[in-house]
């Protein structure tokens, strides 16, 4: 078979039946999210406080937090599914600025003393084994489904994707998570998504070439 | 040129992607001269034999064939079709062991200026694969390649329905796709 026959042969196959990317990716998102809320809420109790906290500002911060994350970086995804797509991380600037806000109020509200103690919190171990925990599903359907469309840069497109899913199984997590401190959440939680787009970085160097 | 050429390319591919075979064989004819000079001086460029461009060729044609409903209709289609030559390249010449930096603009404005260049008619890489492609899949890209023949001719001879085919073919181009990466790793 030449070139031209091989021509032939893809002429044949001219109509599209796939999915077109956004439509794909928004697919992806939304079955993330209720994978992520599935796992969670099947892994872990709400706080037992939930209804006080979700008066506190402190509290709602964190949704707010991991919410951003997650929005800025299914943008990136958006972007890095497609040839050519590139993708600055400027759009990370607006959560990274909500954190550095947060950290700093909480800083200039709470006597000095008193930050080592709010920054470790009571269980910043089951933060970085739970965020994970949740986020892999979604990961995973984020990955298959980047696989249906054409990432010319896939480690970095796995990275987005797991930076997606991080933030997404930290915003379900954050409603058991009983420490509200901008100062543990700008550790841990970070560190926690940090090794979720790890996996998603690995996981497109390996699962996202074509 | 450039302009020139990408209006035609986009009307041709919105049509084939809504199953005009005729229009979206008028584009893939009319890319492949420009993917064949895209590969040739990329691998020059990166110090590469351009006895392999008729392999990046195909293989980038095969790409753009699947992965065309990652295509903007609203877009040109220029710009997509550059950054996957240009990412097949890569992807070739990583294989062979080279990391090499491609410009993309380079690609670009060898898209816009480069006259094509013809075919040897050699038996390339992706070519080779489609024949010892396995199963029903490769009865029907075998049985459509050889003869020229259509979906419906190739449907009458393999006494198969015309969807049927229709799905083997294009699982059958998906694997030859992954067959070729798969010999190259």
């Amino acid at each position: 078979m030449r070139t031209d026959e091989l021509i032939h042969v893809l002429a044949q196959d001219a109509a599209s039946a796939e999915t077109p990317p956004r439509r794909a990716l928004l697919a992806a998102l939304a079955l993330a999210t209720v994978l992520a809320a599935g796992v969670g809420a099947l892994l872990l109790d709400p706080r037992a406080d939930i209804a006080q906290a979700a008066h506190q500002a402190r509290f709602l911060a964190k949704f707010v937090m991991t919410g951003a994350f997650g929005a800025a970086a299914a943008t990136l995804v958006f972007r890095l599914a497609r040839p050519g797509g590139s993708a600055s991380l400027r759009v990370l600037a607006a959560p990274v600025a909500f954190v550095a806000v947060a950290v700093t109020l909480e800083m200039l509200v709470t006597p000095a003393p008193e930050w080592r103690a709010r920054m470790m919190g009571a269980n910043w171990y089951v933060c970085l084994a739970y965020v994970p925990l949740i986020a892999a599903a979604p990961l995973v359907a984020l990955v298959a489904t980047l696989r249906q469309l054409a990432p010319t840069r896939p480690t970095l497109a796995g990275a987005a994707a797991g930076l997606t899913a991080g933030a997404i199984g930290a915003f379900f997590y954050a409603a058991h998570c009983p420490d509200d401190s901008p100062l543990f959440g700008a550790v841990w939680y970070t560190l926690a998504i940090l090794i979720v787009t790890c996996a998603g970085a690995l996981a497109g160097s390996r699962l996202l070439r074509w | 040129m450039l302009i020139f050429r990408e209006a035609n390319w986009s009307a041709w591919m919105r049509a084939g992607l809504s199953g005009d075979s005729a229009a979206y064989r008028r584009l893939l004819d009319d890319m492949t001269p420009v993917l064949r000079v895209l590969a040739r001086n990329g691998l020059r460029r990166a110090g590469a034999s351009i006895a392999d461009a008729d392999d990046v060729m195909q293989e980038t044609l095969l790409a753009i064939h699947l992965k065309r409903h990652t295509w903007s209709p609203g877009e040109p289609l220029g710009p997509w079709v550059a950054a996957i030559a240009r990412y097949k390249l890569i992807d070739f010449l990583r294989r062979r062991g080279r990391r090499a930096e491609v410009p993309i603009d380079a690609i670009i404005e060898d898209l816009a200026d480069a006259a094509p260049a013809q075919n040897d008619a050699s038996m390339e890489d992706v070519a080779r694969l489609a024949a010892g492609l396995p199963g029903k899949q490769g009865d029907v890209v075998r049985a459509i390649a050889v003869s020229r023949r259509s979906i419906r001719e190739a449907a009458e001879a393999l006494r198969m329905t015309e969807g049927a085919v229709r799905v083997a073919l294009h699982r059958g181009l998906k694997q030859l796709a992954d067959l070729y990466r798969m010999e190259n790793a």
